[in-house]
């Protein structure tokens, strides 16, 4: 069994209220962090190699020190909760059950870069864990660990949640700061980036709900000690939310560097694939990243065993690699159509466009028509092409990486599953039979 | 000062500047096309990515190249930065492709649009486009939008540039539109059926660069290359208003008043809405004289003499000769009779 640091108590009784939280050994990283400076905060932060658990894995304590710090300037951390990837299921999960472990980062984390108030935007469908939140901060005011001069150290803090209209691009870091800001929730041209002007035009931090979280851990093991978690680059450990054809679907915590083959077959996480059948592809890290088949994701194209970490799952690139992204794993039992799946997201990434540039608002649009068609047997093999040349087109053109998040899993799909595609277009009768899937030249229903 | 290349072009500039405008210092065709950018206004930019370059490299100081295409228009310059423009068949690669894109929903109706001939879309598609699309679905229209008096909305044409959106929100008081929905159902639209009445509302019709706000006083007038613009002023007396204006006309009728554009089709100075729609006599007027045409506006079309060969002389000519003349026409031959060579 790994080991476990940031739910560690999830499974006791009343962990979401203070008392139980304290018990346990909550809210000691505060304490020790308001004995330390705030640099010296960031410096164990940074030490401890946590990368970014939102999707882009940039490394915390760099994005930490880059904060702008002019004088008689406020400064914001802001929480990124609107999780919203499909197969990403982690921070509501870690929000509802342990509360006081995000708001305890949340202290530490601003008294690092020196903020006096401090935003939770979270997702609006998520109004039972705001509700959780909001009792917990409450909480925490009452015990003296948010409000004016936190026990007794001269740092003040106040702490608020915002529900989000439930947009996906909101949790685009510039387009929630439109949205906090009570604009629509258009993302920003960068440069400026946030660490200069964020937040009202003030030097900002946006951070994932499970980076801040990790705080706590580092600050209570040690940067150092952290940072021996986990293989090369990839410290500590990440949450993954393991959906789709697993006996075990859920969200694990694993140490980073758990080899992918274990983490889908072993008892002690996914259990195998669901119903005894072949595993046929996998997601690795949410739905923009690009999908992988089953013999890429099990192993590199060097033959080496590919690992939950960073480096491991992106080695190769995008030809023969993916992503760890958000940690989204969704693994495709062999009845899975691909072409339907793609589909699927490309509908997603179309309505969720925030429609702001050209690239992005139209090809979203037209790539969601061209696989329409092919997954009903209208397509032809010049669509093929065509989805791949417009997923081109919008790839690196756009504002924000949503783009890139709706042409990846495009281009992917067609690069390792073509001849499935190629199939839906020579063979439209069989394959828009309900349940039809493509398995070399057999035909299951 | 900061010294870039573009285009194998040394220029210096300011620092701050963008690398849009250090390039509109050379002008002349490396000029990156800009749908959605708009140097009076603020904010603007960003949005169409047409005017995307390459940065081959940042700066003197980090000569690495910027690992993505850049928006030109809101990428300031660094001192040692190398831009490739048309230079760069990548970027040429991108414009075909957004070209195509803002192509999906914006019908071709040139031939019955009032933009006709002064639409910037039309001149990027011109220049950067290719003559077919791949995009075989449905597009999407809309059924006729009441915005008031003087403005007419076609959203079928709205290529969602959002310039009337920071024209209404940095010139008149009290905005009523905006961006409704979002991806490609993202719409111009009012706050339920509201009308865009609001003085100085009318410079929306001359930011828009295609024919989605026209002038509900100018429309199906005229074609724009029919008429002869004239510049004049008049005393205003709305306090933002210098009244120096662009009058079209067609005989001795003014058809339009517009505000006066740079080269790239900026307005130079905002005019209020009775200038705009209300002064329609000459006698309203102050006349300056003509107004200067562009040399690539469609109104000097046909207005400088044609290459003419004289007939007799071609026949004369050694056949590799005459093919040569065929394919590259010299622009200054003289009268009709052809006599310069």
């Amino acid at each position: 069994m790994g080991r476990k640091l940031l739910t560690e108590h999830v499974n006791v009784e009343g962990i979401e209220t203070f008392a139980v939280y304290r018990k346990h050994g909550g809210y000691r990283a505060v304490e020790k962090a308001l004995k330390m400076t705030p640099d010296e905060v960031v410096e164990e932060v940074k030490k401890s190699g946590l990368r970014g658990r939102g999707g882009a894995g940039f490394p915390t304590g760099m994005k930490w020190s880059f904060l702008a710090k002019p004088e008689g300037v406020p400064r914001y951390l802001v929480c990124n909760a609107d999780e919203s990837e499909p197969g990403t299921f982690k921070d509501r999960y870690l929000m509802s059950k342990l509360p006081h472990l995000l708001i305890e980062g949340m202290i530490a984390g601003s008294y690092a870069l020196g903020a006096r108030t401090s935003y939770i935007y979270i997702r609006g469908e998520l109004l039972y864990v705001l509700r959780i939140l909001e009792k917990a901060i409450a909480e925490a005011y009452a015990a003296g660990f948010l409000g004016e001069n936190i026990l007794g150290s001269g740092y003040s803090l106040d702490l608020h949640v915002h529900p989000g209209g439930g947009a996906y691009i909101c949790g685009e870091e510039t387009a929630l700061l439109e949205s906090l800001e009570g604009k629509r929730g258009n993302p920003r041209n960068k440069p400026p980036f946030p660490a200069v002007q964020g937040l009202y035009a003030r030097p900002t931090v946006v951070n994932n709900v499970e980076s801040i979280a990790a705080v706590v851990p580092i600050l209570n093991l040690g940067g150092d000690e952290y940072a021996k978690i986990g293989v090369g680059r990839s410290t500590g450990t990440k949450l993954f939310s393991a959906c789709g054809h697993l006996n075990k679907p859920g969200i694990y915590e694993l140490e980073l560097g758990v080899p992918v083959e274990e983490f889908i077959y072993s008892d002690e996480y996914c259990g195998g694939i669901w119903k005894g059948r072949e595993l046929k592809a996998v997601v690795a890290g949410g739905s923009s990243v690009p999908i992988l088949p089953k013999e890429l994701i099990l192993k590199t194209a060097a033959g080496e065993n590919r690992l939950m970490t960073y480096e491991s799952l992106s080695d190769g690139g995008f030809v023969t690699g993916t992503m760890l992204g958000s940690g989204g794993f969704i693994a495709m039992d062999e009845t899975t159509c691909i072409v339907k799946n793609t589909w699927n997201f490309s509908r997603f990434y179309h309505h969720e466009s925030c429609g702001q540039c050209s690239p992005c608002r139209e090809g979203t649009g037209w790539l969601e028509k061209v696989l329409h068609r092919l997954e009903h047997g209208h397509g032809s093999m010049h669509d093929i092409d065509l989805i791949v040349s417009v997923a081109k087109q919008i790839e690196g053109n756009t504002i924000c990486p949503l783009g890139e998040a709706a042409a990846w899993p495009v281009a992917a799909a067609v690069r390792h599953f073509r001849d499935e595609f190629e199939w839906h277009v020579t063979h439209p009768k069989e394959a828009t039979q309900p349940g039809a899937v493509y398995r070399g030249n057999l035909v299951m229903a | 000062m900061a010294k870039i290349t573009f285009d194998g072009i040394e220029v210096e500039v300011p620092d701050g500047t963008t690398i849009l405008n250090a390039a509109r210092k050379i002008g002349g065709s490396v000029v990156p096309p800009a749908m959605c950018y708009y140097t009076p206004l603020k904010g603007s930019g960003g949005k169409c990515r047409a005017c995307l370059v390459r940065v081959a490299a940042g700066s003197a100081k980090d000569p690495r190249p910027m690992p993505k295409l850049v928006a030109s228009c809101i990428t300031p310059v660094q001192d040692g930065m190398v831009v490739e423009n048309t230079t760069s068949q990548q970027v040429l690669d991108v414009r075909k492709g957004i070209v195509e894109m803002l192509l999906i929903n914006h019908p071709l109706d040139c031939p019955v649009c009032d933009q006709a001939g002064e639409c910037d879309l039309q001149n990027f598609a011109f220049e950067h486009g290719v003559s077919t699309t791949r995009y075989e679905e449905e597009r999407r229209t809309f059924e006729k939008i009441d915005i008031g008096p003087y403005i007419q909305l076609h959203m079928t044409r709205c290529i969602l540039c959002y310039r009337c959106v920071y024209t209404a929100d940095q010139l008149t008081e009290g905005r009523v539109h905006g961006v409704l929905g979002r991806g490609d159902a993202a719409e111009i639209g009012t706050y339920i059926e509201n009308s865009i009445d609001k003085d100085f509302s009318g410079n929306v019709i001359d930011v828009c660069p295609v024919g989605a706000l026209t002038d509900k006083t100018f429309r199906f007038k005229s074609r724009v290359w029919f008429t002869k613009p004239v510049n004049a002023h008049r005393e205003c007396t709305h306090e933002k208003c210098t009244g120096h204006v662009t009058l079209w006309y067609k005989g001795k009728d003014v058809l339009r008043v517009t505000a006066r554009k740079d080269e790239y089709g900026e307005v130079k100075e905002w005019i209020c809405n009775e200038c705009r729609f209300e002064k329609k006599e000459t006698s309203d007027w102050v006349i300056e004289g003509p107004a200067h045409i562009d040399r690539s506006s469609v109104i000097s079309a046909n207005h400088y003499e044609l290459p003419v060969i004289n007939p007799q002389v071609i026949a004369d000519l050694p056949e590799s000769t005459v093919r040569e003349l065929e394919q590259n026409p010299p622009l200054k031959l003289g009268g009709p009779n052809g006599t310069s060579f």
